[in-house]
């Protein structure tokens, strides 16, 4: 099982799709580490770089349907690529939301107002998220406060993060 | 309580149900292109398992970026090619007969009614217009597909939209599913399958139909579908004939495959076209749309016509009766990208191909290309494209340029404009 926290990106906006994720010109890659440097590429949000603002992160904060678009499980992969193997949003585009599973990786929903406490209390600040996989619960902390969240995941998808992907999964059971 | 479309074809394929809402579904047909699968093959022969679970339900075609336009392209073209003839994918598409996957596939006759069909695309839910559950995957999802031939979906919800009224002139199906975006917005339809009725719906062409299922997606929906009836046997008769002694005995099996009358829906819509107006987006979100007359007057570098929502005949035809006899303006750029080599064919055989040559397109042969910014006619920065495809998406056909979706017929008139117009004060001048 991948690990999953770190430091947080937060992102936002709404509707960040699997374009700005990274760009189509980048898809003739078959290697999912060549997609590195391209993460976030063509994202529109003010005032994001993302040579600055991605190196080091391992947690994505966004809000509502973040990854639609295209299918391109590209962009799970450019995420794994820069470490970061959990999304945290409002909701997520459903093609994006059963890739990071199928990758062993993790998109969380959560209500629209905690996301907004996040956002309120977190957000331009150094903050850290652990998830406690067992526990379904998330703990951000930042140098003032520490606040922890449970989160709700379907047994399907706790299985194939816990089996390791998709293929796994599916491969010992049909 | 009858059943939905949708819950009838997970009932028919269901394999397993490994928690609650998730049910694992046979796969009828999984279908797929250059550049989600070379990935997918590459890890099954890593893992040693390099086969397919029935050569017969897979099919293939080389279709973003045809002919390869660099080095990292042309591999993945070899290694789907070499693929395909290692597992003896017989229904595989390459340079002559290849074309855009979403148009391709229907009209080789692959889908039909009732069916499981996945892709390692996001418009694979177009074929839901044959009344089948038609679903894009990412590469993993493809990758159990061409191994076991199953796919796990959450148990849809079905949002019915009823297409009323009558469509004015000028007036099509991509402005009635632009219509429709939105009024629901690009995550309206998440995890949920638009059903696509009314009398409307009924009297569209399988090209028009597969046009509004083919954006079914932008509004976050796994599948578009319409039900299937006389115009869906009509199209695939020459796929049939043989299994059926006549037509009405093909719509009776194919009667099948429509939702009950009491089937019980998660949102009923009714969306009138009698007032619709051609429509036209404007900013980076396919649900940001606006009546082409507000945008009247937007200057265009680049108008491309093609892509697996509108490069179909029928939409050629509709864009060549507006340019018919006409020059396109001199600052503009126009692209037509027919979808495959048969509506190539028949454009070239009805004069079609001759009326945008006159008009002084450049027409290109069958690939995704430009739609995506992948080749024949990537944006340069600032510039603008009125298009017939389906995403606006920030730098979707080039960094820093600007995509403004519309009808086949908007985009003609816009061509000849050189800025966003009405086709109505074009046709027949």
């Amino acid at each position: 099982m991948k690990q999953f926290g770190g430091t947080v990106l937060f992102l936002n906006r709404s509707d960040i799709n699997t374009d700005e994720i990274i760009p189509a010109k980048y898809l003739t890659e078959i290697a999912k580490e060549a997609l590195k440097p391209y993460l976030l590429e063509d994202l529109r949000l003010e005032g994001f770089v993302s040579s600055r603002d991605i190196p080091g992160k391992g947690a994505i904060v966004t809000r509502s349907n973040f990854g639609c678009g295209s299918s391109r499980e590209h962009a799970p992969w450019a995420l794994e690529a820069n470490g970061i193997h959990v999304v945290v949003a409002e909701s997520f585009a459903r093609i994006f939301r059963q890739n990071m599973f199928n990758c062993g990786m993790l998109a969380i929903e959560l209500p629209p107002a905690l996301i907004e406490e996040l956002f309120q209390t977190f957000a331009n600040t150094e903050t850290v998220l652990k998830v406690n996989f067992g526990r379904d619960t998330l703990q951000f902390s930042n140098s003032t406060c520490t606040k922890s969240y449970p989160y709700q995941l379907n047994s399907f998808d706790k299985a194939l993060v816990e089996a390791g992907g998709w293929i796994e999964y599916a491969d010992a059971k049909y | 309580m009858g059943k939905t479309l949708a819950e009838k074809i997970f009932e028919t394929h269901e394999i397993d149900r490994p928690s609650k809402d998730v049910w694992v579904l046979r796969l009828d047909r999984v279908f797929c292109h250059e550049i989600t699968t070379p990935t997918a093959i590459d890890d099954l022969v890593q893992r040693g398992k390099d086969r397919v679970f029935d050569p017969a339900r897979i099919k293939a075609v080389i279709d973003h970026v045809s002919p390869a336009k660099d080095g990292k392209t042309a591999l993945q073209g070899k290694i789907l090619r070499d693929w395909a003839r290692r597992q003896g994918i017989q229904d595989f598409f390459d340079i002559g007969s290849n074309g855009v996957c979403h148009a391709l596939f229907p009209e080789k006759g692959f889908v039909r009614p009732g069916f499981t069909v996945i892709m390692g695309d996001s418009h694979t839910c177009t074929h839901g217009a044959f009344g089948a559950f038609a679903a894009g995957v990412g590469t993993t999802d493809l990758e159990v597909g061409i191994l076991k031939g199953v796919c796990a979906f959450r148990y849809p919800r079905t949002l019915k939209i009823n297409v009323e009224g009558s469509l004015p002139s000028g007036v099509y199906g991509k402005d009635i599913i632009l219509g429709i975006i939105g009024k629901i917005g690009v995550n309206g339809a998440t995890d949920a399958v638009i059903e696509f009725h009314g009398p409307v719906i009924e009297k569209l062409s399988m090209e028009s139909r597969m046009t509004l299922c083919n954006m079914a997606v932008e509004a976050g929906a796994t599948s578009g579908i319409c039900q299937p009836d006389l115009t869906t046997v009509e199209y695939l008769w020459p796929f049939i004939k043989e299994e059926y002694a006549s037509k009405q005995e093909a719509l009776k099996d194919f009667s099948r495959w429509k939702s009950d009358p009491d089937a019980g829906y998660d949102t009923v819509l009714n969306f009138d076209v009698s007032s619709l107006e051609p429509l036209v987006t404007f900013g980076y979100k396919p649900d940001q749309v606006k009546p082409v007359r507000e945008m009247e007057g937007t200057p265009v570098d680049q108008v491309y016509i093609g892509s697996c929502t509108n490069g179909r005949y029928e939409d050629l035809e509709i864009a060549a009766s507006i340019l018919k006899g006409k020059k396109i303006d001199s600052k503009v750029r126009g692209i037509l990208a027919p979808a495959t080599p048969a509506v190539y064919q028949r454009a070239l055989e009805t004069g079609i191909l001759r009326i945008f040559l006159d008009a002084g397109f450049c027409v290109t042969n069958p690939t995704c290309g430009a739609c995506l910014g992948m080749s024949n006619g990537v944006l340069a920065p600032g510039e603008v494209c009125a298009s017939t495809t389906n995403r606006n998406f920030n730098g979707r056909m080039g960094k820093g340029g600007m995509v403004h979706l519309m009808s086949p017929a908007t985009a003609a008139a816009t061509a000849v404009a050189g800025y966003i117009t009405n086709s109505s004060l074009y046709k027949n001048r």
